[in-house]
């Protein structure tokens, strides 16, 4: 046993997140993700490491998606039909639902706008997701007769999940990506106390403590509404899903809550779809929208309508959420071109923009944009810069790991150098081990594997029976016999390990001398012995024999005059051996002497 | 039976005790009839199997047991347990025990030990927690009895080693509730060791079951709310609970670490891991506000409630709840808070966001980075952050609670209130802005702040905006910008929601006055006053100019210098509004005018002491020369009268004292004019016309007597005899003018018989204070009253009258605090000559909105009358939900009434409307209509009256007298015109 992990992607990286775990025999794929940077082969995960010869489906035992971000299922169709995996794939139903729509999206722009060949088919993700069973939140599904899955709510987009995978004893806990922050649309991630032996968390934002997000909500709705308020337009850059929904219910609110008029639009495309599943998947989000959408579902925008290309050239204010979210191409574009030359309107950019994008021009400065076609715009609209995230930042990861309270913990999904500060926080404040495995580098763990031992029940209530108060933390002895037979351990009470094995009982007795100075008389010492005995031993049973003899519980101390030496006398300590602990203890006791005695 | 009551009433009224005592020992004779337990008792002998005797058992349990009976219950209930085998019966029977012994007026000692005698032989776990949950009932019953409590004491920590955690936790309760509070010396020589409780109970602290473990820390918090004090050894005990697995003992474990934090707020405990010392109060503290962030939210509900409870701790750690280090990249960021703090110093306010604006600064050390924060480091944050709006609310809550007991707090903690203000939900954001104007007086607004506020005026939600105009009306602003900015605002929400006018108002006033300073520079611009030219004069009417207007005079009035910025037209608006909106504009001191009735001005008030003197001593003197004869009498008491009510438009704060004095003395008045009839002696038929003015005095005596009672608050219980007394004797005089007006005897049987009935009820109710009434009508009613009880109507009427005539006038003793319930009716306002159209026999909605004043549990008593013009009367009662609660004795009803009415044709309505019509003939009148709106205050005399504990038993048939309902109109009504199309076809 032992848990085995390789990352294959997104070790000490951000994107084709794709991790190897092996626990206690059994193999889990977890994510199958593309990389966003690379459009050859390095943008999948190198499937051929897994098994070098050999087929897939009888290496892996089971493949868990997280959530429907392409980095972390983009690979799905290729692993699964090209490469060929046919076991079970897991994701939560909001996932199953979504993640093909940006598949085919993903698709469409790789062959038809870049023209490339060998790219997986519209009925590849078809069959692929045949393979997808659906999991929801706090199931526990049986993958096979020792491995189980379980899903937790993690916040991040609709239907993110951590997952824990359970073999026997053993467990690993998966977060995907996950925020600890609720935001507009979601909850926060949740986990109870499982303990798991391992947690692979993702480490986007390792080093960032984050501001609270009202801040930033406000000063966006207060953009929006001053550039409104004054006539102007604004165009806010969005990818489709995620992001999109939550500024659309943040503005769709205000709107409502300050009487608005003016229109926003969202431009159409695989939105349309994608909205439609946040309609359903209600009980995914957060407690707001699943405690009204009795009255009113908050993703029917009631002041969101879908945007025309013709709307761009109407008079008067208006919001459009258009997509790509870099302005490098497309609606969001073609709307900044018409848009950019009037300083009452406004763009502003709710994420981060790679460089070389119109995006990032911007949103550094330059206020004059070479367009092709030799022409230049000159960009008098507000540019204005708006941080939505939704990764946990640094003191949400303790969060989590405070929750969990995993044995080890592997970050993923973050850069090296910002994992290295996080890893030595987290040993420093939870010690507990913490690795950082590059990709292809694997870890190996350590588990020490808990033995089963079964109590026969009578020998536990007759235990639980003689203690009087419940102290889980003061070890109790419990004498019993270990019966190890057909790789099976019990215990049982020493009287039926001897019929059971067919034997005679032995009474086995420590009887120990100890010599004492003292040079008064025998009764003399043995009062003193009593006395002192009870001063010590308050929560044990000390009698005085009319023989002269002092017992503790079942034990026996006898005091006789030393042969040779009259000033020193012999005590006689004797017990069984059942009692062999407070025997010795006494004994010890006796050997340190007897207090002065007040003359 | 009644008969029966009311001779021994008046054979021994003087001794109170006794009687009582008699009454039950009369009931307990009337109960022995086919008793219960019989019935009982052959059910189960015939139960055949389990199921059956269960059967008969649930049966039984639905009906109440009588106190008399209820041991012969128990009786056979238990020779039933003992040969019972099933164990669900059993416990049914325990469960059985533990109701019956819950009995009021039984006693249930004489069972104990028979439940203790079963429980030792009992197996089942359930059943055995069932039983002790009965020795509970039993214990709680018997608060004083010290040795019973002992022993159950004993029974409980016996049973504390049971395997079942149900008995465990059984056992546990049972110590928490009765467990001894001082350990009392005289049990030790009856051979039963004084336990100490808390060490038995905090040793389950570890049991094994978290339901033990969480029963276990309610009993120890149960032990402190009956006054038992904790060690404090159990603080570090309840500090390792809070790491527990389950979430119930987390919660509770947070309960009982601020109970100990508020016993010993001083004492020290040593910082683990380092040689530091602190306060526990601080450390009990920081360990709550941990638990903010627990992974429960029920347990960060209850972790942000306490914490706003904790006002001993030191303000260091009490600023850290709000500190948040942020960091990116490892680099150290500023929160936006603190940039826009800067950005507001540095007088560069709403300059717009810059990209990288909020780049991050310097390096941070990567080893001075503490991720998880001990102690209190942002608990605030986090809970204002939180998923859930529970936790949210209680942490505003919190906040607002420490922010009041301290003012650095207050200060500090401004920035995330504000933020509140954006909340999703709007409960969050009402609360907020509650909580900020809760802790206005601390606080300051900075301008950007101000900015942020002012923009939740264009909520749509009109709690929202009225909440934030209260907020306002007590809001210090920093700046002369920051005024203007809020009266644009404010102008701007006037314009969007002109419904708001009001309210919009009432908050520039407050404003205005308490910030003359600030006002004064603005003036020129907010009247658009010129130095050379006369600028055009603004339309009186337009709500906003009045809003500015209002704004300004009120700052006038404590900046003298401004009045000789204003124009001509604005004295002269000045005038007319002073007089159309005389609550808004305050009087003015203007230059070459005459301050206009600043003696009567009701906001110069010098002193008090003088009128309330005054008030003491007409009232005094009414008191005491009342054996002058008739006439002095009665002119004293109308020109006392008059004083009174004069006293009360004069003085706001006596009014309901001057009224509620003024009321009574009418009363007395009237009914000293009507016993003044001189012919009164006279043969009954002839007078007819003189007994209409005693019937009609005895009527409105009536009426204001209900007044008196229901329409003022804090009205005590000393008055309300007094007012009782009163309405008997306008009772007395009815019967009185019935009785001469009448002929026959017949009918006066019955009036005689009621109102001797009423006088009974009369002195059951009020027996405690009968002796306050020495010399009184009642008193000597109630000497004579054996004799009453045998005469004839004739004679009764005879004492009656004689009676009436020798009463003394009753002290009135002024309760301390006594308010004339009053309402307002805002809207409809009744001035709109369009009429509301719709089509007859449909149903038209109409916004009512009103403010109540000094009114109690208006939910329940303040309903809206709608009275048609055919004299059609509706009655409707406003759902719960649409009274607010503005402040203390203020209410706000604002509600919508549905009208409907068919097309009013024909002539009969013509005639009762009183309008000139012409010939409509049959056709649907098209003429608008008025409908009456008023508010009325419903009563029902039954609530009043003080209970005595036998009437509550349910014996006591119901009385004609104890539910008077009735309402009392008490707002102006307000006309609304209305309009019903006939239905096209």
């Amino acid at each position: 046993p032992g848990s085995r992990l390789t990352p294959t992607g997104a070790g000490q990286d951000v994107g084709r997140s794709c991790i190897l775990v092996s626990v206690a025999g059994k193999n889990v794929m977890l994510d199958c993700g593309m990389h966003m940077g690379f459009n050859d082969d390095r943008r999948f995960p190198d499937f051929s490491y897994i098994t070098q010869n050999g087929r897939l489906t009888d290496f892996l035992d089971c493949v868990i998606i997280s959530h429907f971000h392409l980095d972390h299922c983009g690979a799905l169709p290729y692993f699964s039909e090209m490469v060929g995996y046919d076991g079970p794939i897991y994701m939560t139903p909001p996932t199953q639902a979504i993640c093909p729509i940006l598949l085919e999206d993903y698709r469409k722009i790789a062959v038809d706008k870049k023209g490339e060949a060998n790219f997986f088919t519209s009925q590849m993700i078809k069959d692929c997701m045949k393979k997808v069973v659906a999991v929801h939140l706090h199931q526990t599904v049986q993958v096979d007769d020792e491995l189980e899955i379980k899903a937790y709510y993690a916040g991040h987009v609709l239907g993110a999940a951590m997952f824990q995978i359970k073999v026997g004893s053993e467990s690993v806990v998966y977060t995907g990506d996950y925020n600890m922050t609720p935001d507009r649309h979601l909850g926060a991630a949740w986990i109870d106390r499982c303990r798991p032996n391992l947690l692979i968390t993702e480490s986007t934002y390792a080093t960032t403590i984050r501001d609270s997000k009202r801040c930033r909500e406000r000063d966006f709705l207060k953009k929006v509404h001053e550039t409104v308020e004054r006539g102007g337009k604004v165009l806010i850059p969005v990818f489709a899903l995620g992001r999109a929904q939550e500024l659309c219910i943040l503005l769709e609110t205000f709107w409502e809550r300050m009487n608005l008029k003016a229109p926003i639009y969202f431009s159409t495309g695989l939105t349309e779809k994608a909205n439609h599943y946040y309609k359903l998947f209600i009980t995914w989000t957060n407690q707001k929208i699943r405690k009204t959408f009795v009255q009113r579902n908050m993703f029917e925008f009631k002041h969101i309508k879908a945007f025309d290309r013709a709307f761009a050239d109407n008079p008067g204010p208006m919001v459009v959420f258009a997509t790509p979210g870099m302005l490098h191409a497309g609606q969001s574009l073609q709307i900044f071109r018409k848009w950019a030359g009037n300083e009452k309107n406004m763009v502003i950019m709710p994420g981060y923009c790679v460089q070389g994008t119109v995006g990032h021009k911007i949103l550094s400065g330059q206020r004059k944009l070479e367009m092709e076609g030799r022409q230049v715009l000159e960009v008098k609209m507000q540019v204005e810069y708006m941080s939505f995230s939704a990764h946990a930042d640094a003191k949400g990861i303790m969060q989590l790991i405070g929750q969990a309270e995993p044995e080890h913990v592997l970050l993923v999904h973050g850069e090296a150098k910002k994992m290295e500060f996080l890893k030595q926080k987290i040993e420093q404040e939870f010690r507990v081990n913490c690795y950082m495995p590059a990709n292809g580098e694997t870890v190996t763990l350590p588990t020490s594997p808990s033995i089963p031992v079964g109590i026969s029940l009578g020998l536990l209530k007759r235990e639980m029976a003689q203690g009087m108060l419940p102290d889980a933390k003061r070890p109790r002895l419990l004498q019993g016999t270990l019966i190890m037979k057909d790789s099976n351990f019990r215990l049982v009470s020493s009287e039926q390990a001897l019929k059971e094995l067919g034997l005679a009982e032995h009474q086995l007795r420590f009887t120990c001398r100890v010599h004492l100075h003292d040079a008064r008389k025998e009764q003399e010492t043995v009062m003193r012995v009593y006395s002192h005995l009870k001063s010590i031993l308050k929560d044990h049973c000390v009698q005085h024999l009319p023989d002269g003899s002092v017992t503790v519980e079942s034990i026996l101390i006898q005091a006789a005059a030393h042969s040779e030496d009259p000033g020193t006398k012999v005590l006689l300590v004797s017990w069984t051996y059942q009692d062999e602990e407070l025997g010795s203890y006494l004994t010890s006791l006796l050997k340190k002497g007897l207090p002065q005695a007040p003359s | 039976m009644a008969a029966h009551l009311k001779k021994r009433v008046y054979e021994e009224f003087t001794k109170v005790v006794q009687q009582q005592q008699e009454e039950i020992a009369a009931k307990k004779l009337r109960l022995t009839k086919p008793s219960k337990s019989a019935a009982l008792h052959i059910d189960l002998c015939k139960a055949t199997s389990p199921a059956d005797a269960l059967q008969y058992l649930l049966q039984f349990a639905r009906k109440p047991v009588e106190a008399e009976s209820v041991e012969g219950v128990v009786r056979i209930l238990l020779e039933h347990y003992y040969k019972e085998n099933d164990a669900s019966v059993r416990l049914k029977i325990a469960s059985l025990l533990g109701l019956l012994s819950k009995t009021s007026g039984f006693s249930p000692d004489c069972i104990m030990d028979d439940a203790i005698n079963i429980l030792q032989n009992e197996k089942s776990h359930q059943v055995l927690a069932q039983l002790l949950d009965a020795l509970l009932a039993i214990g709680t019953k018997l608060p004083e009895n010290q040795a019973i409590q002992m022993r159950l004491v004993d029974v409980a920590c016996k049973h504390l080693t049971d395997t079942s955690h149900g008995v465990r936790n059984k056992c546990l309760q049972l110590l928490g509730n009765l467990g001894s509070l001082e350990k009392s010396v005289t049990m030790d020589a009856e051979g039963l060791a004084p336990r100490d409780v808390q060490k038995i109970i905090g040793d389950y602290f570890s049991d094994q079951d978290p339901r033990v473990r969480t029963a276990a820390i309610k009993a120890m918090l149960q032990l402190h709310e009956r006054g038992l004090k904790l060690h404090q050894a159990i603080y570090n005990q309840a500090c390792k609970l809070l790491s527990d697995d389950y979430e119930q003992v987390r919660s509770a474990a947070v309960q009982l670490i601020w109970v100990v934090s508020q016993l010993y707020p001083e004492s020290i405990v040593p910082i683990p891991s380092s040689n530091e010392e602190i306060r526990l109060v601080d450390d009990a503290f920081g360990k709550i506000c941990h638990m903010v962030s627990d992974g429960s939210w029920v347990v960060r509900v209850q972790a942000a409630k306490l914490l706003g409870s904790m006002e001993q701790v030191s303000s260091h750690f009490l600023e850290q709840t709000l500190d948040k280090k942020l960091m990116s990249d490892l680099r150290r960021k500023r929160t936006a808070h603190e940039r826009a703090k800067e950005l507001y110093s540095s007088g560069e306010f709403s300059s717009g966001r810059k990209w990288g604006d909020d780049a991050p600064k310097e390096e941070i050390d990567t080893g001075a980075v503490n991720l998880i924060e001990s102690g209190a480091c942002g608990a605030f944050v986090h809970g204002l952050e939180d998923e859930m709006f529970e936790v949210r609310i209680a942490a505003v809550e919190a906040l607002c609670m420490l922010a009041q007991s301290s003012p650095s707090f207050a200060e500090k903690c401004l920035d995330f209130l504000v933020d509140m203000f954006n909340d999703e939900i709007e409960e969050v954001r009402l609360q907020s802005i509650h909580t900020m104007r809760k802790i206005s007086n601390n606080i300051t607004l900075r301008e950007d702040q101000l900015d942020t506020v002012l923009a939740v005026l264009e909520d749509s939600s009109r709690d929202i905006r009225e909440a934030l105009h209260e907020l306002l009306c007590c809001t210090n602003v920093s700046t002369k910008e920051g005024i203007h900015l809020a009266l644009v605002e404010l102008l701007k929400n006037l314009a969007k929601y002109p419904t708001d006018r009001d309210s919009i108002w009432k908050c520039l006033k407050f404003l205005g006055s308490r910030h003359p300073t600030l006002v004064l520079p603005l003036v020129p611009e907010l009247l658009s006053t010129h130095p050379f030219f006369d600028t055009a004069e603004p339309d009186m009417d337009d709500p906003a100019y009045i809003a500015v207007l209002v704004l300004i005079f009120n700052a006038a009035k404590t900046c003298p210098t401004m009045p000789a910025l204003f124009s001509d037209h604005t004295f002269r608006h000045y005038a007319y509004l002073r007089d159309s909106l005389s609550h808004l504009v305050p009087a003015l001191r203007l230059p070459g005018r005459k301050l206009v009735s600043s003696a009567v001005s009701p906001n110069i008030v010098p002193h008090e002491d003088p009128s309330q003197q005054f008030l003491q001593q007409s009232l005094e003197r009414v008191y005491s020369l009342q054996h002058l004869d008739p006439q002095g009498t009665q002119e004293l008491l109308e020109f006392t009268i008059r004083d009174l009510q004069r006293l009360g438009e004069l003085q706001s704060e006596l009014a309901g004292v001057a009224d509620f004095s003024a009321t009574y003395l009418q009363c007395q008045l009237l009914l000293i004019k009507a016993l003044q009839e001189k012919l009164w002696n006279v043969a009954a038929p002839l007078y007819l016309k003189q007994s209409d003015l005693a019937s009609a005095a005895a009527k409105q005596i009536m009426e204001e007597t209900y007044k008196m009672e229901f329409m003022y608050s804090g009205v005590e219980n000393k008055q309300v005899v007094i007012i009782h007394h009163m309405r008997l004797q306008a009772k007395a005089l009815q019967l009185i003018v019935t009785a001469r007006t009448t002929r026959g005897v017949d009918p006066l049987f019955g009036m005689c018989e009621k109102f001797l009935q009423e006088v009974d009820f009369f002195q059951r109710c009020f027996i405690a204070d009968l002796p306050h009434l020495q010399d009184s009508f009642v008193d000597k009613l109630l000497d004579l009253m054996p004799r009453l009880m045998t005469s004839k109507p004739a004679e009764v009427v005879k004492i009656l009258q004689t009676m009436l005539r020798q009463s003394t006038f009753l002290h009135l003793p002024l309760p301390e605090q006594i308010h004339k319930a009053s309402a307002t009716i805002i809207e409809p306002a009744g001035e709109s000559d369009n009429p509301l159209r719709f089509t007859s026999g449909l149903v038209v909605a109409l916004d009512v909105d009103a403010t109540l004043e000094h009114v109690q549990d208006p939910q329940s008593t303040v309903k809206v009358q709608v009275l048609y013009p055919d004299g059609q009367a509706q009655m409707i009662h406003p759902k719960p939900a649409d009274f607010r609660n503005p402040g203390p004795g203020r209410h706000r009803l604002i509600t919508q009434v549905y009208l409907s009415h068919t097309a009013w044709t024909g002539l009969s309505h013509l005639a009762r409307m009183g309008r000139k019509m012409c010939s409509w003939g049959s056709y649907p009148c098209l003429e608008p209509c008025q409908v009456e709106v008023r508010l009325l205050l419903a009563y029902n005399s039954s609530a009043r009256i003080p209970k005595s504990p036998w009437i509550e038993g349910g014996e006591v048939s119901p009385q004609v007298e104890t539910s008077i309902e009735g309402t009392i109109p008490f707002s102006k009504p307000v006309k609304v015109y209305i309009m019903p199309k006939p239905a096209r076809r």
